[in-house]
């Protein structure tokens, strides 16, 4: 059978944007994000368990803008990867795979990540200032 | 001319291809409440001395959740990140060459954060 002379689906940038697709690469880029920050944990640990020195740099670099950057980007991812991943285990069981449903789930996704991230936003802040 | 059983006989999952997805999932429901635990543990850490952090990690709750947290995670992660090289990479052996490095940095960092931990929780040598 020759592939090459069927139709192919048209590539990816002509479809319209929609919430299903855009939220489904996103559990992808944030799981990728995530394996990031998980490596900046192991750093943390490490660092506090070889002593001063080495805890010092794990804090000059989440205290500086970009380590702060990277932090509220993941907690963002986190909050998000985590709400979208109840999304799945829900499919998973074979429930709200219709169109609707996916819709409905997909916005709560989004509105549970958003209040997750301010509650831990201002609780974080609120620790920073105090 | 090959039947449509023919052509899949062993391209199939050989009853293994199961046990990727099922260890996604049960490290996924794992990493739900571990996961909420260390975000809101970490928040009540912000602007704390090394002292403090190193007590909070020796209390017998927060090492074992937090070596827990490290398997799961790590788990997950080398899981995960096996699923999108496997989607993207497609010669035999980068791809093989990836997945296994992945795998191996994965159980890397996990032993090194679980041994920080162990040894702030058992030794308080530093």
């Amino acid at each position: 059978m020759r592939s090459a002379d069927r139709p192919l689906s048209p590539h990816l940038q002509i479809y319209r944007w929609q919430l299903t697709s855009v939220l489904s690469i996103l559990h992808r880029a944030t799981g990728v994000m995530l394996s990031a920050g998980a490596i900046l944990l192991v750093w943390w640990l490490v660092a506090a368990a070889s002593g001063p020195e080495a805890y010092e740099g794990v804090e000059d670099f989440l205290g500086s803008w970009i380590g702060l950057l990277l932090l509220s980007g993941w907690t963002v991812a986190l909050f998000y990867h985590l709400c979208n991943g109840l999304r799945h285990l829900v499919w998973d069981s074979g429930h709200a795979l219709d169109l609707k449903s996916t819709y409905i789930g997909g916005w709560t996704v989004v509105a549970a990540t958003a209040v997750l991230t301010l509650i831990a936003w201002v609780a974080g802040v609120s620790r920073w200032v105090s | 001319m090959r039947s449509p059983l023919g052509r899949a006989i062993g391209l199939g999952s050989a009853k293994e291809g199961v046990e990727h997805w099922w260890a996604q999932r049960m490290t996924a429901i794992a990493l739900v409440p571990l996961s909420l635990w260390f975000v809101s543990a970490v928040i009540g850490l912000i602007g704390a001395d090394l002292e403090t952090v190193q007590n909070w990690v020796s209390q017998p709750l927060a090492a074992i959740l937090l070596v827990l947290l490290l398997i799961a995670m790590f788990y997950h992660v080398s899981l995960g990140l096996q699923v999108v090289i496997e989607d993207y990479v497609h010669t035999e052996l980068v791809k093989l060459g990836l997945v296994g490095a992945t795998r191996l940095l994965c159980f890397g960092f996990a032993v090194a954060g679980i041994f920080a931990v162990l040894s702030m929780a058992l030794g308080g040598s530093s």
